[in-house]
């Protein structure tokens, strides 16, 4: 049961990383959202296993369920739900702004790396 | 005095849906934000003197008592830092106010802005791993929020990188909890520092490593940095000026305090110095062929991280001490640089070395505050740069560590090159037309900055005591672990 968890865990890391590796917001999205499950599933795998509910009938019982990875669990999914809300509000404005949501490389940084081999007109072209 | 510590947390808490809940009085907002934040100053300089005095504050949030409940703890080197992440945050909200007041307005940015306070408050205070997750995301989401004040295409492809960097890290983190929790069964770290001793030295290593790499890519060492210099720099100033100031700085707390209480070692870190090492010299270096202030002094950032995780892969009480010093200065000394950058861009609409000079005739006060400042970063006497980094250097000789001292030397060197670069570029040269004047509020406050840093020079010596202090608490994992879970 928990080789299986374990192994769904592995691939959800495995397809997660491949997708944050693309160029496109949306993408990465999904990829940040398959990885953060895989987080949590390995959490859930950190508790006990399954077991008797700890409180529920108020007697006392010799093996009970760790309700902590649950909690956990459950605050790690609302913070991810809110930073993938923000994040596809935010390719939603690239894509207003630059009709695609690619994220592009550092303009600035592009225009030191060719500055040692252009004169510096060109320089002030590649910036406007 | 024990109620102080979720106070810290919780005001700024309160002051954020209180400052929404007034809608646009930007009078009534700013009042709420004065206070939240004056609070947490106060506060903190009150679980300092307390921590210090020997009675060091531990709250049990809940009642419920540690390791099954949250902890809250000031020891003194959650303290120090606390306290001077509160009065610099005081500092940059006066000079966000004058900066705001007058162009762009944002009125949910005192909102924001006391989250901020609230998270990197908890990420401080918090003696349990899945609230320092807690504190973290708090923090984080506040400024991925206050990062995109503007939606123009460049602050939207900054904050994107930014934001997923951040998420990785976050998940990487999820991680560790998970795994820290299936080998030990608490994530409380003082209990967690009793545990760690006893499990497979080999689980240990690795999730010494897992941890290292989480808050590596937070407080940006090398080579887990490059998402820093692309995302700060097309912030606002305050916003630029308070990240710069504090976010790193929280990541380098958290490995310092992650190495000491949860995987402490008798000897120097060969790991921990190579990377310090290459840290410091690729950042310097980066900033060296920068053409704009604010890109140069985010290099600057990752350089000066390089010299505190020196002063933790030292493992000694010296060591520890100087890079508790270098934390404090660093706060106050980086937020103060990006202030005054954003006093020239203030003035310019720039902050392209190429395209303004003269200031130095022009305004001479900017270049009066960016001085002291800048040769205080580069470790020059009798500036507060230079005493932390003595502090690191002659540990470092101590220890036969010649090569990092070597490396640390040549940083600074750099450091002071690239300095002279932005006094060459702004200050110096033809005199450019200004397009507007920094008002008196916004030199005001980097002034007040400036005091602090002189501050931390001439109380050197009461205040690198109270580092060692701190630093003997550190190199004993079991002081933090008695206060909070009572002697064993």
């Amino acid at each position: 049961m928990s080789l299986i968890t374990l192994a769904v865990a592995a691939t959800l890391f495995a397809v997660g990383t491949y997708l944050i590796l693309q160029r496109m917001l949306s993408r990465i999205i999904i990829g940040l959202g398959l990885m953060s499950h895989g987080a949590n599933l390995l959490i859930m795998l950190s508790g006990t296993g399954p077991a008797t509910p700890p409180i529920v009938d108020g007697s006392p019982s010799p093996v009970v369920a760790d309700p902590l990875p649950q909690a956990m669990v459950l605050t790690a999914i609302v913070i991810t739900f809110g930073i993938t809300a923000f994040l596809l509000a935010l390719a939603l404005r690239s894509y207003l702004l630059t009709g695609s949501d690619a994220v592009e490389d550092d303009l600035e940084d592009k225009r030191i790396a060719h500055s040692h081999d252009r004169s510096s007109m060109d320089v002030q072209e590649m910036s406007e | 005095m024990t109620w102080l510590l979720p106070a810290v947390v919780a005001v700024p808490v309160l002051g954020a849906g209180l400052s929404v809940l007034v809608g646009r009085r930007l009078i009534l907002q700013r009042v709420i934000s004065l206070a939240a934040v004056g609070f947490v100053a106060v506060a903190a300089i009150a679980l300092l003197v307390s921590a210090d005095s020997g009675t060091t504050q531990v709250a049990q949030v809940g009642g419920w008592a540690a390791p099954a409940g949250i902890t809250l703890v000031a020891d003194r080197f959650a303290a120090i830092i606390l306290t001077s992440s509160a009065v610099i945050l005081l500092a940059v909200l006066v000079y966000a106010m004058a900066q705001l007041g007058r162009d762009a307005v944002d009125w949910w940015f005192h909102a924001k802005y006391l989250v901020l306070t609230a998270g990197v408050a908890l990420s401080l205070v918090t003696g349990d791993l899945f609230n320092l997750f807690v504190g973290f995301e708090i923090m984080l989401t506040a400024s991925y929020v206050l990062l995109t004040v503007k939606t123009g295409p460049d602050e939207v492809r900054a904050t994107m990188s930014y934001v997923v960097i951040n998420l990785v890290a976050s998940a990487l983190f999820l991680m560790a909890i998970a795994f820290v929790y299936t080998t030990t069964g608490t994530l409380n770290l003082a209990d967690l520092s009793r545990k760690m001793a006893e499990i497979d030295p080999a689980v240990r290593a690795g999730l010494s490593m897992l941890t290292l790499v989480v808050f590596g890519i937070k407080a940006a060492i090398f080579p887990l940095f490059m998402w820093l210099p692309d995302s700060y720099p097309t912030a606002p100033t305050p916003v630029t000026a308070i990240f710069a100031g504090l976010l790193t700085k929280v990541g380098a707390f958290v490995i310092i305090r992650m190495q000491t209480l949860l995987f402490a070692q008798d000897e120097p870190s060969t790991l921990l110095l190579f990377v310090a090492g290459a840290t410091m010299v690729v950042g310097v270096l980066g900033a060296i062929a920068q053409n704009d202030v604010k890109r140069i002094l985010s290099f600057h950032i990752v350089s000066q991280i390089g010299y505190m995780i020196m002063g933790l892969g030292f493992l000694s009480i010296a060591g520890l001490a100087a890079a508790i010093l270098f934390i404090t200065h660093q706060i106050i000394v980086k937020t103060g640089l990006f202030l005054v950058g954003g006093l020239v861009e203030a003035e310019h609409g720039t902050g392209a070395l190429d395209r303004i000079g003269g200031v130095l005739h022009r305004r001479p006060v900017i270049a009066a505050l960016f001085l002291p400042l800048a040769l205080s970063l580069a470790g020059l006497p009798p500036f507060s740069g230079f005493v932390a980094k003595l502090a690191l250097i002659q540990e470092g000789l101590a220890l036969d560590r010649g090569v990092i001292v070597a490396v640390s030397l040549a940083a600074s060197l750099l450091t002071l090159f690239s300095m002279t670069k932005i006094w060459g570029g702004v200050f110096w040269g033809r005199e450019t037309e200004a397009e507007g004047t920094a008002g008196a509020g916004m030199v005001g406050a980097t002034a007040v900055v400036v005091a602090l840093s002189i501050g931390v020079a001439l109380f050197a010596g009461p205040l690198m005591a109270l580092a060692e202090r701190a630093a003997v608490d550190l190199v004993d994992p079991t002081v933090y672990a008695d206060l909070v879970l009572g002697v064993r």
